[in-house]
Protein backbone atom coordinates (compact mmCIF):
# COMPACT_ATOMS: atom_id res chain seq x y z
CA UNK A 1 0.00 0.00 0.00
CA UNK A 2 1.32 3.39 -0.89
CA UNK A 3 0.26 6.68 0.51
CA UNK A 4 -0.10 9.73 -1.63
CA UNK A 5 2.82 12.06 -1.33
CA UNK A 6 2.30 15.64 -0.48
CA UNK A 7 4.54 18.58 -0.97
CA UNK A 8 6.24 20.23 1.90
CA UNK A 9 5.15 19.27 5.35
CA UNK A 10 3.66 21.48 7.96
CA UNK A 11 5.95 24.14 9.30
CA UNK A 12 3.65 25.55 11.98
CA UNK A 13 4.04 23.53 15.14
CA UNK A 14 0.84 21.94 16.40
CA UNK A 15 0.09 23.36 19.84
CA UNK A 16 0.96 20.99 22.66
CA UNK A 17 -2.49 20.62 24.17
CA UNK A 18 -3.55 18.05 21.58
CA UNK A 19 -3.45 14.56 23.00
CA UNK A 20 -5.95 13.42 20.40
CA UNK A 21 -8.97 11.18 20.72
CA UNK A 22 -8.55 7.50 21.58
CA UNK A 23 -8.48 5.34 18.46
CA UNK A 24 -11.93 3.96 19.07
CA UNK A 25 -15.48 4.65 18.01
CA UNK A 26 -17.48 7.40 19.62
CA UNK A 27 -21.01 8.75 19.64
CA UNK A 28 -22.60 12.15 19.32
CA UNK A 29 -24.02 13.05 22.73
CA UNK A 30 -27.70 13.97 22.56
CA UNK A 31 -29.74 15.27 25.48
CA UNK A 32 -32.35 12.45 25.27
CA UNK A 33 -29.46 10.07 26.00
CA UNK A 34 -27.92 11.86 29.00
CA UNK A 35 -29.62 9.53 31.44
CA UNK A 36 -28.71 6.35 29.51
CA UNK A 37 -25.08 7.36 29.41
CA UNK A 38 -24.84 8.41 33.05
CA UNK A 39 -26.70 5.38 34.38
CA UNK A 40 -25.30 2.62 32.17
CA UNK A 41 -21.79 4.01 31.53
CA UNK A 42 -21.59 2.32 28.13
CA UNK A 43 -18.28 1.22 26.65
CA UNK A 44 -17.82 4.09 24.19
CA UNK A 45 -14.44 5.43 23.14
CA UNK A 46 -15.47 9.09 23.31
CA UNK A 47 -18.42 11.43 23.03
CA UNK A 48 -18.80 14.41 20.75
CA UNK A 49 -20.94 17.49 21.35
CA UNK A 50 -21.89 20.45 19.21
CA UNK A 51 -20.12 23.39 20.79
CA UNK A 52 -22.98 25.87 20.35
CA UNK A 53 -25.41 23.72 22.36
CA UNK A 54 -23.12 24.28 25.35
CA UNK A 55 -22.83 28.06 25.01
CA UNK A 56 -25.64 28.18 27.57
CA UNK A 57 -24.74 29.18 31.14
CA UNK A 58 -25.82 26.21 33.23
CA UNK A 59 -28.51 23.62 33.72
CA UNK A 60 -28.87 19.99 32.63
CA UNK A 61 -26.58 20.23 29.58
CA UNK A 62 -23.54 21.25 31.60
CA UNK A 63 -24.55 19.01 34.48
CA UNK A 64 -24.54 15.97 32.21
CA UNK A 65 -21.47 16.91 30.20
CA UNK A 66 -19.43 17.59 33.33
CA UNK A 67 -20.17 14.10 34.64
CA UNK A 68 -19.69 12.44 31.27
CA UNK A 69 -16.39 14.26 30.75
CA UNK A 70 -15.12 12.77 34.05
CA UNK A 71 -15.42 9.31 32.51
CA UNK A 72 -14.97 9.76 28.77
CA UNK A 73 -12.78 11.42 26.20
CA UNK A 74 -14.50 14.35 24.51
CA UNK A 75 -14.61 15.94 21.09
CA UNK A 76 -16.07 19.44 20.75
CA UNK A 77 -17.46 19.98 17.28
CA UNK A 78 -18.37 23.49 16.19
CA UNK A 79 -21.12 24.12 13.69
CA UNK A 80 -21.40 27.90 13.76
CA UNK A 81 -18.01 29.57 13.39
CA UNK A 82 -18.37 30.31 9.66
CA UNK A 83 -14.73 29.66 8.82
CA UNK A 84 -15.53 29.88 5.13
CA UNK A 85 -17.41 33.14 5.57
CA UNK A 86 -16.51 36.26 3.60
CA UNK A 87 -16.97 38.29 6.77
CA UNK A 88 -14.60 38.43 9.75
CA UNK A 89 -15.08 35.74 12.38
CA UNK A 90 -17.44 36.58 15.23
CA UNK A 91 -15.11 37.33 18.14
CA UNK A 92 -17.84 36.79 20.69
CA UNK A 93 -18.39 33.32 19.28
CA UNK A 94 -14.68 32.63 19.43
CA UNK A 95 -14.55 33.81 23.06
CA UNK A 96 -17.40 31.49 23.97
CA UNK A 97 -15.57 28.63 22.27
CA UNK A 98 -12.42 29.45 24.22
CA UNK A 99 -14.35 29.36 27.51
CA UNK A 100 -16.01 26.06 26.60
CA UNK A 101 -12.70 24.44 25.65
CA UNK A 102 -11.05 25.74 28.82
CA UNK A 103 -13.87 24.28 30.89
CA UNK A 104 -13.96 20.79 29.36
CA UNK A 105 -10.42 20.37 27.97
CA UNK A 106 -11.60 18.13 25.12
CA UNK A 107 -9.17 15.88 23.27
CA UNK A 108 -10.32 17.33 19.97
CA UNK A 109 -11.89 20.47 18.53
CA UNK A 110 -13.24 20.53 15.01
CA UNK A 111 -15.13 22.85 12.68
CA UNK A 112 -16.37 22.92 9.09
CA UNK A 113 -15.13 24.15 5.76
CA UNK A 114 -18.31 26.15 5.26
CA UNK A 115 -20.00 29.44 6.06
CA UNK A 116 -23.20 30.04 8.00
CA UNK A 117 -23.25 33.76 8.78
CA UNK A 118 -23.78 36.82 6.63
CA UNK A 119 -24.81 40.39 7.38
CA UNK A 120 -25.26 39.49 11.05
CA UNK A 121 -27.72 36.70 10.25
CA UNK A 122 -27.01 33.11 11.27
CA UNK A 123 -28.36 30.58 8.78
CA UNK A 124 -28.00 27.39 10.82
CA UNK A 125 -26.70 25.44 7.83
CA UNK A 126 -23.29 24.61 6.42
CA UNK A 127 -23.08 26.59 3.20
CA UNK A 128 -20.66 25.98 0.32
CA UNK A 129 -17.76 28.12 -0.81
CA UNK A 130 -16.09 28.66 -4.16
CA UNK A 131 -12.59 27.19 -4.18
CA UNK A 132 -10.31 29.93 -5.43
CA UNK A 133 -7.16 31.68 -4.22
CA UNK A 134 -9.11 34.42 -2.47
CA UNK A 135 -11.12 31.86 -0.50
CA UNK A 136 -7.96 29.92 0.29
CA UNK A 137 -6.35 33.00 1.82
CA UNK A 138 -9.49 33.87 3.74
CA UNK A 139 -10.01 30.36 5.13
CA UNK A 140 -6.35 30.06 6.11
CA UNK A 141 -6.43 33.46 7.85
CA UNK A 142 -9.55 32.41 9.76
CA UNK A 143 -8.02 29.10 10.81
CA UNK A 144 -4.82 30.85 11.90
CA UNK A 145 -6.96 33.21 13.98
CA UNK A 146 -8.92 30.32 15.53
CA UNK A 147 -5.83 28.26 16.34
CA UNK A 148 -4.06 31.29 17.79
CA UNK A 149 -7.06 32.29 19.91
CA UNK A 150 -7.87 28.78 21.11
CA UNK A 151 -4.21 27.82 21.36
CA UNK A 152 -4.89 24.41 19.92
CA UNK A 153 -5.04 22.60 16.64
CA UNK A 154 -8.34 22.53 14.83
CA UNK A 155 -9.59 19.62 12.75
CA UNK A 156 -11.31 20.89 9.61
CA UNK A 157 -14.17 18.82 8.23
CA UNK A 158 -14.59 18.25 4.50
CA UNK A 159 -18.07 19.41 3.45
CA UNK A 160 -21.11 17.79 1.91
CA UNK A 161 -22.31 20.10 -0.86
CA UNK A 162 -25.15 20.31 -3.38
CA UNK A 163 -23.91 22.99 -5.77
CA UNK A 164 -20.54 23.90 -7.26
CA UNK A 165 -19.23 27.31 -8.33
CA UNK A 166 -18.08 28.46 -11.73
CA UNK A 167 -15.52 30.59 -9.87
CA UNK A 168 -13.74 27.56 -8.37
CA UNK A 169 -10.23 27.14 -9.69
CA UNK A 170 -9.17 24.36 -7.30
CA UNK A 171 -10.59 20.90 -6.74
CA UNK A 172 -12.11 20.57 -3.29
CA UNK A 173 -9.56 18.01 -2.09
CA UNK A 174 -6.69 20.17 -3.35
CA UNK A 175 -8.16 23.19 -1.59
CA UNK A 176 -8.38 21.23 1.66
CA UNK A 177 -4.84 19.97 1.24
CA UNK A 178 -3.58 23.51 0.76
CA UNK A 179 -5.43 24.69 3.89
CA UNK A 180 -4.00 21.86 5.97
CA UNK A 181 -0.47 22.48 4.72
CA UNK A 182 -0.59 26.25 5.22
CA UNK A 183 -2.25 26.34 8.63
CA UNK A 184 -1.12 23.12 10.26
CA UNK A 185 -4.71 22.23 11.05
CA UNK A 186 -5.81 18.61 10.93
CA UNK A 187 -8.50 16.94 8.87
CA UNK A 188 -11.77 15.61 10.16
CA UNK A 189 -12.52 13.12 7.40
CA UNK A 190 -16.29 12.87 7.08
CA UNK A 191 -16.68 9.73 4.98
CA UNK A 192 -20.41 10.29 4.56
CA UNK A 193 -19.68 13.77 3.19
CA UNK A 194 -17.18 12.26 0.75
CA UNK A 195 -19.86 9.88 -0.48
CA UNK A 196 -22.57 12.54 -0.62
CA UNK A 197 -20.40 15.08 -2.45
CA UNK A 198 -19.03 12.49 -4.87
CA UNK A 199 -22.55 11.41 -5.84
CA UNK A 200 -23.77 15.00 -6.02
CA UNK A 201 -20.90 16.23 -8.18
CA UNK A 202 -20.14 13.02 -10.07
CA UNK A 203 -16.66 12.76 -8.57
CA UNK A 204 -14.71 9.52 -8.11
CA UNK A 205 -14.65 8.85 -4.35
CA UNK A 206 -11.47 6.75 -4.52
CA UNK A 207 -9.61 9.56 -6.26
CA UNK A 208 -11.12 12.22 -3.99
CA UNK A 209 -10.10 10.28 -0.90
CA UNK A 210 -6.53 9.83 -2.15
CA UNK A 211 -6.22 13.52 -3.00
CA UNK A 212 -6.95 14.51 0.63
CA UNK A 213 -4.13 15.09 3.14
CA UNK A 214 -4.76 11.74 4.81
CA UNK A 215 -1.69 12.00 7.03
CA UNK A 216 -3.50 14.84 8.85
CA UNK A 217 -6.69 12.92 9.66
CA UNK A 218 -7.43 13.19 13.39
CA UNK A 219 -10.98 11.88 13.35
CA UNK A 220 -13.48 10.24 11.02
CA UNK A 221 -17.22 10.93 10.89
CA UNK A 222 -19.82 8.42 9.71
CA UNK A 223 -23.47 9.32 9.26
CA UNK A 224 -26.58 8.66 7.22
CA UNK A 225 -27.97 10.57 4.25
CA UNK A 226 -31.33 10.99 2.55
CA UNK A 227 -32.02 10.56 -1.16
CA UNK A 228 -33.52 13.25 -3.35
CA UNK A 229 -33.50 14.11 -7.06
CA UNK A 230 -32.08 17.22 -8.71
CA UNK A 231 -33.65 19.28 -11.53
CA UNK A 232 -32.56 16.71 -14.13
CA UNK A 233 -33.92 13.79 -12.12
CA UNK A 234 -30.46 12.61 -11.11
CA UNK A 235 -29.76 11.29 -7.63
CA UNK A 236 -28.99 14.02 -5.09
CA UNK A 237 -27.91 12.95 -1.61
CA UNK A 238 -28.76 15.09 1.40
CA UNK A 239 -26.43 14.98 4.40
CA UNK A 240 -29.18 14.92 7.03
CA UNK A 241 -27.71 12.74 9.82
CA UNK A 242 -31.10 11.16 10.28
CA UNK A 243 -30.48 7.55 9.24
CA UNK A 244 -28.09 4.68 9.94
CA UNK A 245 -24.74 4.65 8.12
CA UNK A 246 -25.35 3.34 4.58
CA UNK A 247 -23.60 0.28 3.13
CA UNK A 248 -21.79 2.43 0.56
CA UNK A 249 -20.40 4.61 3.36
CA UNK A 250 -19.25 1.61 5.40
CA UNK A 251 -17.42 0.36 2.28
CA UNK A 252 -15.80 3.75 1.73
CA UNK A 253 -14.88 3.83 5.42
CA UNK A 254 -13.05 0.50 5.06
CA UNK A 255 -11.21 1.93 2.05
CA UNK A 256 -10.30 5.06 3.97
CA UNK A 257 -9.00 3.05 6.93
CA UNK A 258 -6.71 1.13 4.59
CA UNK A 259 -5.13 4.47 3.72
CA UNK A 260 -5.10 6.09 7.15
CA UNK A 261 -4.86 3.17 9.54
CA UNK A 262 -7.24 3.13 12.52
CA UNK A 263 -8.59 6.58 13.43
CA UNK A 264 -11.04 7.72 16.11
CA UNK A 265 -14.44 7.38 14.44
CA UNK A 266 -17.71 9.06 15.30
CA UNK A 267 -21.23 7.85 14.55
CA UNK A 268 -23.23 11.05 13.97
CA UNK A 269 -26.98 11.17 14.41
CA UNK A 270 -28.63 14.54 14.79
CA UNK A 271 -32.16 13.90 13.52
CA UNK A 272 -34.70 11.16 14.15
CA UNK A 273 -32.57 10.16 17.11
CA UNK A 274 -33.15 6.49 17.96
CA UNK A 275 -32.77 4.66 21.27
CA UNK A 276 -29.24 4.83 22.65
CA UNK A 277 -28.75 1.08 22.12
CA UNK A 278 -29.26 1.53 18.37
CA UNK A 279 -26.43 4.05 18.18
CA UNK A 280 -24.26 1.92 20.44
CA UNK A 281 -24.65 -0.98 18.01
CA UNK A 282 -23.45 1.26 15.16
CA UNK A 283 -20.48 2.35 17.25
CA UNK A 284 -19.63 -1.31 17.84
CA UNK A 285 -19.85 -1.93 14.11
CA UNK A 286 -17.31 0.85 13.57
CA UNK A 287 -15.04 -0.78 16.15
CA UNK A 288 -15.08 -3.97 14.09
CA UNK A 289 -13.80 -1.99 11.11
CA UNK A 290 -11.17 -0.34 13.29
CA UNK A 291 -10.00 -3.71 14.56
CA UNK A 292 -9.67 -5.01 11.03
CA UNK A 293 -7.88 -1.99 9.71
CA UNK A 294 -4.27 -2.73 9.03
CA UNK A 295 -1.90 -0.46 10.88
CA UNK A 296 -0.06 1.33 8.10
CA UNK A 297 3.67 1.50 7.95
CA UNK A 298 4.98 4.56 9.77
CA UNK A 299 4.72 7.42 7.43
CA UNK A 300 8.00 9.03 6.58
CA UNK A 301 8.52 12.49 7.98
CA UNK A 302 10.88 14.78 6.18
CA UNK B 1 -22.50 42.26 -3.98
CA UNK B 2 -20.25 39.41 -2.86
CA UNK B 3 -20.97 35.79 -3.85
CA UNK B 4 -22.11 35.05 -0.34
CA UNK B 5 -24.39 38.09 -0.21
CA UNK B 6 -26.29 36.81 -3.26
CA UNK B 7 -26.42 33.31 -1.82
CA UNK B 8 -27.63 34.68 1.52
CA UNK B 9 -30.39 36.67 -0.19
CA UNK B 10 -31.55 33.57 -2.00
CA UNK B 11 -31.73 31.72 1.33
CA UNK B 12 -33.73 34.50 2.98
CA UNK B 13 -36.17 34.97 0.14
CA UNK B 14 -37.45 32.14 -2.00
CA UNK B 15 -38.51 34.66 -4.66
CA UNK B 16 -34.97 36.05 -4.94
CA UNK B 17 -33.13 35.03 -8.11
CA UNK B 18 -30.77 32.07 -8.00
CA UNK B 19 -27.30 33.60 -7.49
CA UNK B 20 -25.10 33.67 -10.57
CA UNK B 21 -22.16 31.34 -10.88
CA UNK B 22 -23.65 28.13 -9.46
CA UNK B 23 -22.95 25.03 -11.50
CA UNK B 24 -24.03 21.40 -11.55
CA UNK B 25 -22.19 18.43 -13.08
CA UNK B 26 -25.17 17.43 -15.22
CA UNK B 27 -26.23 20.89 -16.32
CA UNK B 28 -29.40 20.67 -14.25
CA UNK B 29 -30.95 23.87 -12.92
CA UNK B 30 -28.86 24.88 -9.87
CA UNK B 31 -31.99 26.47 -8.36
CA UNK B 32 -33.30 22.99 -7.54
CA UNK B 33 -30.11 22.23 -5.62
CA UNK B 34 -30.00 25.65 -3.99
CA UNK B 35 -33.47 24.81 -2.69
CA UNK B 36 -31.89 22.07 -0.55
CA UNK B 37 -29.94 24.72 1.35
CA UNK B 38 -32.95 26.99 1.67
CA UNK B 39 -35.01 24.09 2.94
CA UNK B 40 -32.31 23.17 5.48
CA UNK B 41 -32.25 26.73 6.80
CA UNK B 42 -36.00 27.17 7.12
CA UNK B 43 -36.93 23.70 8.32
CA UNK B 44 -34.17 23.63 10.92
CA UNK B 45 -35.24 27.03 12.29
CA UNK B 46 -38.94 26.11 12.31
CA UNK B 47 -37.99 22.88 14.12
CA UNK B 48 -35.93 24.85 16.63
CA UNK B 49 -38.96 27.03 17.42
CA UNK B 50 -41.23 23.98 17.61
CA UNK B 51 -38.80 22.41 20.11
CA UNK B 52 -38.90 25.48 22.33
CA UNK B 53 -42.65 26.15 22.10
CA UNK B 54 -44.39 22.75 22.16
CA UNK B 55 -47.55 23.85 23.97
CA UNK B 56 -47.89 26.92 21.78
CA UNK B 57 -47.74 24.54 18.83
CA UNK B 58 -50.25 22.13 20.40
CA UNK B 59 -52.74 24.97 20.97
CA UNK B 60 -52.90 25.94 17.30
CA UNK B 61 -51.80 22.75 15.55
CA UNK B 62 -48.58 22.04 13.68
CA UNK B 63 -49.69 23.53 10.33
CA UNK B 64 -50.67 26.88 11.82
CA UNK B 65 -47.62 26.95 14.09
CA UNK B 66 -45.18 26.23 11.27
CA UNK B 67 -46.76 28.88 9.03
CA UNK B 68 -46.53 31.38 11.89
CA UNK B 69 -42.93 30.38 12.60
CA UNK B 70 -42.11 30.91 8.95
CA UNK B 71 -43.45 34.47 9.11
CA UNK B 72 -41.35 35.08 12.23
CA UNK B 73 -38.19 33.73 10.56
CA UNK B 74 -38.85 35.93 7.52
CA UNK B 75 -38.94 38.89 9.88
CA UNK B 76 -35.97 37.85 11.99
CA UNK B 77 -33.28 35.28 11.31
CA UNK B 78 -31.13 34.22 14.30
CA UNK B 79 -28.35 36.68 15.12
CA UNK B 80 -26.28 34.09 16.95
CA UNK B 81 -25.42 30.42 16.64
CA UNK B 82 -26.81 29.89 20.12
CA UNK B 83 -30.23 28.70 18.99
CA UNK B 84 -31.48 28.37 22.58
CA UNK B 85 -31.73 32.17 22.44
CA UNK B 86 -33.56 32.24 19.12
CA UNK B 87 -37.22 32.81 19.78
CA UNK B 88 -36.71 35.48 22.45
CA UNK B 89 -38.88 37.78 20.32
CA UNK B 90 -41.28 35.07 19.16
CA UNK B 91 -43.94 35.70 21.85
CA UNK B 92 -44.09 39.41 20.98
CA UNK B 93 -44.31 38.46 17.33
CA UNK B 94 -47.23 36.16 18.12
CA UNK B 95 -48.96 38.97 20.03
CA UNK B 96 -48.91 41.04 16.86
CA UNK B 97 -49.70 38.18 14.48
CA UNK B 98 -53.26 38.89 13.35
CA UNK B 99 -54.17 35.32 12.30
CA UNK B 100 -53.58 34.26 15.93
CA UNK B 101 -56.05 36.84 17.29
CA UNK B 102 -58.76 34.20 17.89
CA UNK B 103 -56.38 32.62 20.44
CA UNK B 104 -55.69 35.67 22.62
CA UNK B 105 -53.75 33.69 25.23
CA UNK B 106 -51.30 32.23 22.69
CA UNK B 107 -48.63 34.90 23.14
CA UNK B 108 -48.64 34.49 26.93
CA UNK B 109 -48.35 30.71 26.67
CA UNK B 110 -45.37 31.34 24.38
CA UNK B 111 -43.95 33.75 27.00
CA UNK B 112 -44.25 31.02 29.59
CA UNK B 113 -42.47 28.53 27.34
CA UNK B 114 -39.71 31.05 26.63
CA UNK B 115 -39.18 31.47 30.38
CA UNK B 116 -39.02 27.68 30.71
CA UNK B 117 -36.29 27.43 28.06
CA UNK B 118 -34.36 30.21 29.77
CA UNK B 119 -34.77 28.57 33.16
CA UNK B 120 -33.56 25.25 31.76
CA UNK B 121 -30.28 26.76 30.54
CA UNK B 122 -29.82 29.46 33.21
CA UNK B 123 -26.68 29.64 35.31
CA UNK B 124 -26.33 27.24 38.23
CA UNK B 125 -26.46 28.51 41.80
CA UNK B 126 -26.47 26.64 45.10
CA UNK B 127 -29.25 27.21 47.62
CA UNK B 128 -28.39 29.44 50.55
CA UNK B 129 -26.49 27.72 53.35
CA UNK B 130 -28.86 26.64 56.18
CA UNK B 131 -26.77 28.40 58.80
CA UNK B 132 -27.16 31.73 57.02
CA UNK B 133 -30.92 31.21 56.93
CA UNK B 134 -30.89 30.33 60.64
CA UNK B 135 -28.97 33.49 61.36
CA UNK B 136 -31.57 35.69 59.67
CA UNK B 137 -34.52 33.87 61.23
CA UNK B 138 -32.94 34.08 64.68
CA UNK B 139 -33.19 37.88 64.61
CA UNK B 140 -36.90 38.56 64.16
CA UNK B 141 -36.45 42.26 64.94
CA UNK B 142 -34.22 42.78 61.87
CA UNK B 143 -35.58 39.98 59.63
CA UNK B 144 -37.62 42.46 57.60
CA UNK B 145 -34.47 44.37 56.62
CA UNK B 146 -32.76 41.37 55.01
CA UNK B 147 -32.63 41.06 51.24
CA UNK B 148 -33.08 37.87 49.22
CA UNK B 149 -31.09 36.67 46.25
CA UNK B 150 -33.11 34.37 44.03
CA UNK B 151 -31.96 31.68 41.61
CA UNK B 152 -30.88 32.93 38.15
CA UNK B 153 -33.49 30.65 36.55
CA UNK B 154 -36.38 32.25 38.46
CA UNK B 155 -38.91 34.49 36.76
CA UNK B 156 -42.54 35.52 37.14
CA UNK B 157 -45.13 35.88 34.39
CA UNK B 158 -48.32 37.76 35.24
CA UNK B 159 -50.94 37.00 32.60
CA UNK B 160 -54.54 38.00 31.94
CA UNK B 161 -55.04 34.35 30.96
CA UNK B 162 -54.87 30.96 32.62
CA UNK B 163 -51.35 30.26 31.36
CA UNK B 164 -50.44 27.81 34.11
CA UNK B 165 -53.60 25.72 33.70
CA UNK B 166 -53.26 25.77 29.89
CA UNK B 167 -49.65 24.69 30.12
CA UNK B 168 -50.29 22.04 32.78
CA UNK B 169 -53.15 20.51 30.80
CA UNK B 170 -50.63 19.73 28.06
CA UNK B 171 -48.43 17.92 30.59
CA UNK B 172 -51.29 15.61 31.51
CA UNK B 173 -52.23 17.65 34.58
CA UNK B 174 -55.90 18.65 34.48
CA UNK B 175 -58.39 18.65 31.66
CA UNK B 176 -57.83 21.19 28.89
CA UNK B 177 -61.56 21.28 28.19
CA UNK B 178 -62.23 22.35 31.77
CA UNK B 179 -59.77 25.27 31.68
CA UNK B 180 -61.27 28.75 31.52
CA UNK B 181 -58.55 30.55 29.56
CA UNK B 182 -59.81 33.98 30.54
CA UNK B 183 -59.02 33.48 34.24
CA UNK B 184 -55.93 35.56 35.05
CA UNK B 185 -52.95 33.63 36.45
CA UNK B 186 -49.43 34.43 37.52
CA UNK B 187 -46.75 31.82 36.90
CA UNK B 188 -43.54 31.24 38.78
CA UNK B 189 -40.94 29.56 36.56
CA UNK B 190 -37.73 28.22 37.99
CA UNK B 191 -35.33 25.32 37.79
CA UNK B 192 -35.25 23.21 40.94
CA UNK B 193 -32.22 20.97 40.59
CA UNK B 194 -32.41 19.87 36.95
CA UNK B 195 -36.18 20.19 36.54
CA UNK B 196 -37.95 23.33 35.40
CA UNK B 197 -41.11 23.91 37.43
CA UNK B 198 -44.14 26.00 36.59
CA UNK B 199 -46.07 27.02 39.71
CA UNK B 200 -49.27 29.06 39.94
CA UNK B 201 -48.81 31.96 42.35
CA UNK B 202 -51.60 33.50 44.38
CA UNK B 203 -51.82 37.30 44.17
CA UNK B 204 -49.92 37.87 47.42
CA UNK B 205 -47.09 35.48 46.55
CA UNK B 206 -46.78 37.03 43.09
CA UNK B 207 -46.50 40.47 44.66
CA UNK B 208 -43.90 39.25 47.12
CA UNK B 209 -41.61 37.70 44.50
CA UNK B 210 -41.95 40.63 42.12
CA UNK B 211 -40.87 42.94 44.96
CA UNK B 212 -37.91 40.73 45.82
CA UNK B 213 -36.87 40.56 42.18
CA UNK B 214 -37.06 44.36 42.10
CA UNK B 215 -34.60 44.47 45.01
CA UNK B 216 -36.96 45.09 47.94
CA UNK B 217 -36.03 43.80 51.39
CA UNK B 218 -38.18 41.16 53.05
CA UNK B 219 -40.28 43.59 55.08
CA UNK B 220 -41.20 45.75 52.10
CA UNK B 221 -41.96 42.68 50.00
CA UNK B 222 -44.25 41.24 52.66
CA UNK B 223 -45.98 44.61 53.00
CA UNK B 224 -46.68 44.70 49.26
CA UNK B 225 -47.89 41.10 49.33
CA UNK B 226 -50.27 41.83 52.20
CA UNK B 227 -51.58 44.91 50.41
CA UNK B 228 -52.45 42.71 47.44
CA UNK B 229 -53.86 39.84 49.45
CA UNK B 230 -54.57 40.03 53.17
CA UNK B 231 -54.27 36.25 53.46
CA UNK B 232 -50.65 36.21 52.20
CA UNK B 233 -48.79 33.55 54.17
CA UNK B 234 -45.09 34.31 54.48
CA UNK B 235 -44.15 30.94 55.97
CA UNK B 236 -45.86 29.15 53.06
CA UNK B 237 -43.97 31.37 50.62
CA UNK B 238 -40.70 30.68 52.38
CA UNK B 239 -41.38 26.94 52.34
CA UNK B 240 -41.96 27.01 48.57
CA UNK B 241 -38.76 28.98 47.95
CA UNK B 242 -36.74 26.66 50.18
CA UNK B 243 -38.19 23.48 48.68
CA UNK B 244 -37.21 24.62 45.19
CA UNK B 245 -33.78 25.90 46.21
CA UNK B 246 -34.84 29.32 44.91
CA UNK B 247 -33.08 31.33 47.63
CA UNK B 248 -29.39 31.46 46.82
CA UNK B 249 -28.37 34.03 49.39
CA UNK B 250 -29.62 36.27 52.17
CA UNK B 251 -28.30 39.79 52.28
CA UNK B 252 -27.86 41.18 55.82
CA UNK B 253 -29.57 44.50 56.70
CA UNK B 254 -26.42 46.61 56.45
CA UNK B 255 -25.93 45.49 52.81
CA UNK B 256 -29.55 45.27 51.68
CA UNK B 257 -30.68 48.12 49.44
CA UNK B 258 -34.05 48.98 50.96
Amino acid sequence: MTLPTHGEMVTRAAPALDAGLPVRSGLGLKSPHFRDVLETQPDVGFFEVHAENYFVEGGPFHHALTRIRERYALSVHGVGLSIGGAEPLDRGHLDRLARLLARYEPQSFSEHLAWCRHGGDFFNDLLPIAYDERALERVCAHIDQVQDRLRRRLLLENPATYVAFAASTLAEADFITAVVRRTGCGLLLDVNNVHVSCVNHHWDPAAYLRALPLDAVGEIHLAGFAEDRDGAGDLLLIDHHGAPVAAAVWALYAEALELTGPVATLIERDNDIPAFAVLLAEAHEAERYLAQAAVPARRARP
Amino acid sequence: MSDQAGFANALRDRLAPCPAGLTTWNGSDPAARLAVYRNNVWVSLIDALADGFPVTQALVGADFFRAMAQCFIAAQLPRSALLAEYGADFPDFIAGFAPADPVPYLADVARLELLRVRAYHAADADPVAPERLQLALSQPETLGQWGLRLHPSLSVLASDYAVVALWAAHQGVGDLGAVDPSRAETALVLRAGLEVEVIRLAAGAAGFIQQVLAGACLGAAVEQAMARAADFDFSEMLALLLRTGAITDLVPPEQAAS
